[in-house]
């Protein structure tokens, strides 16, 4: 299943401001630089960038502002994570056992339903289909699999954690934290399944057990060299 | 009022709070200069007596779900350490691992809040972990332990997600909830596959809920499970979405979505443990 790209009308009134937004993107670039430490455990994937990745402050899907820009954030990030667990579906790693089948095509069908909800949730305020680059990935190796598994629940975690508070509306937030959890349930499985009893382990839970938070912009940051489309956000509520 | 009196006055009650919540130094720093849009809802860090609520009233206020999570804390730590230095009850090796990780995390979560909330903390209640007696081999009998842990977990991850509307906007409390209630999630979904890895009732365990009570230990905890079938959400019927082949199914539409429970539904729960 190939995910496609259509056009989008917000690029046409996005083009005639580009000089602000490239000032915005020199921004973001620093902004998210101090953050670096933060996402340096994402190294890990061993992500090539054959390419300068998105072009976030420029000429891209523009995600609105306020809380209709979480919620396109998330609907990227379930994007980004349904259109993984699809290759790994179908083209399962070798020696994979049905077990694994079974919950990863679970998860799957979690990851669609969180970016189907979104798309219909946000309706014409939705963020286009992004495009997505897996090239880092080893589809058919488990460690390679799991380990970007990982990565991503993992990173998934933070990023709903981290952007809660931004939140205004009560609903809104209400359902991201039905989402999260859920998210999390992902992680603690993908980590046991890599190893053993490392569901919740000191990488991503403190000395006062409290789990991983992170920026939107870290968590861009962090997604960016698996996101080929151009995403515009300017407006996108971080800190 | 304003932030730099709300912190004071906690630093005053904890100096070591900053450090505490350490790695957040930062973000309270930069909530200082956001101080305009941070809710009024952390106004109530304010301590006073007004604010020493008894454990097991509905919270209304930061201070009252701070110390919610902190009694269903309690409940857990005391679990897991009973548990944990029970002789034969956790198998050594990975399942003894993994029970000591939980463990440390509850009680790591009751220090938490403890530092957060001050002279404002509840005091731990007295437990009775075997519920009058309906689970009176809970300290004995390894299955009894883990479908009680499991009971345990999922209601925390619900708890806490039915009081995030308290803690919109307020940075340093939501996040922290947010924190925490992402942990008990996760230790819900280890402990549902060492269920599983025990067969019998809890053969088909998932780390996810599907449906309402797919716990396979029966009536009992049913309210810890009503509503988690809810397939419709925010006006959506995800079953009516598209999958990979077809529409969502109705199990992936209950899995995807965690439901919060009440604080009333959860503290009928914790009472059938605290004496």
């Amino acid at each position: 299943m190939k995910e496609t790209t259509s056009t989008n009308e917000n690029l046409a009134t996005v083009d005639q401001e580009l000089s602000s937004k490239q000032l915005q993107r020199r921004n973001f670039l620093k902004l998210a630089g101090a953050g670096a430490a933060g996402v340096a455990f994402l190294g890990m994937v061993g992500c090539k960038k054959d390419n300068d990745g998105p072009d976030r402050g420029g000429d891209g899907f523009y995600f609105g502002s306020g809380d209709i820009a979480i919620l396109n954030y998330a609907y990227a990030l379930e994007q980004l994570e349904a259109s993984f667990y699809i290759q790994v579906a179908n083209n399962p790693y070798s020696g994979i056992s049905d077990w694994e089948r079974t919950l990863l095509t679970d998860i799957r069908d979690h990851e669609i339903a969180h970016r189907e909800f979104f798309k219909a949730a946000l309706g014409t305020k939705a963020i286009s289909n992004l495009e997505f680059n897996f090239g880092a990935v080893n589809f058919s190796s488990r460690d390679s699999v799991l380990g970007t598994a990982k990565v991503f629940e993992d990173l998934g975690v933070s990023a709903y954690n981290g952007a809660g508070w931004l939140i205004k509306d009560e609903a809104y937030l209400g359902l991201a934290g039905k989402i999260v959890s859920v998210e999390a349930r992902h992680a603690a499985l993908v980590r046991d399944l890599i190893s053993n009893g490392s569901f919740a382990n000191s990488e991503v839970i403190d000395s006062n057990g409290l789990d991983v938070s992170n920026s939107p912009t870290v968590v861009l940051e962090a997604a960016a060299p698996f996101i080929t489309s151009r995403v515009d956000v300017r407006d996108l509520p971080t800190y | 009022m304003n932030l730099f009196n709300i912190f004071d006055s906690i630093t005053q009650v904890d100096p070591e709070f900053n450090e505490r919540v350490s790695p957040r130094r930062d973000a309270i720093r930069n909530m200082m200069s956001f101080g305009k849009k941070v809710s009024m809802a952390a106004v109530p860090f304010v301590l006073s007596d007004l604010f020493k609520r008894a454990y097991g009233q509905t919270p209304t206020d930061v201070n009252g779900v701070l110390n919610y999570a902190l009694t269903l804390e309690y409940l857990e730590a005391e679990y897991y350490t009973i548990g944990a230095s029970t002789g034969g009850l956790v198998p050594s090796g990975p399942a003894a691992g993994a029970i000591a990780t939980i463990r440390d995390h509850e009680n790591a979560h009751v220090a938490f809040l403890k530092s957060v909330l001050g002279a404002a903390a509840v005091a731990k209640p007295n437990f009775d972990f075997t519920a009058g007696g309906a689970f009176a081999d809970v300290f004995s009998n390894y299955d009894t332990f883990l479908a009680l842990a499991q009971a345990f977990e999922d209601t925390g991850v619900r708890a806490y997600k039915g009081q995030a509307g308290i803690l919109k906007g307020n940075r340093v409390v939501l996040t922290a909830a947010l924190q925490i209630h992402s942990v008990e999630a996760r230790h819900a979904s280890h402990i549902r596959q060492m269920r599983r890895a025990r067969g019998g009732a809890a053969a088909n365990q998932k780390p996810w809920i599907t449906g309402a009570n797919d716990s396979g230990i029966g009536a009992a905890v049913d309210p810890v499970y009503a509503g988690e079938d809810l397939k419709v959400q925010a006006g959506v019927d995800i079953t009516t979405l598209n999958g990979v082949s077809g529409r969502l199914s109705e199990a992936a539409a209950t899995q995807s979505f965690d439901e919060p429970l009440t604080a009333p539904a959860v503290l009928d729960i914790a009472k059938l443990f605290i004496r």
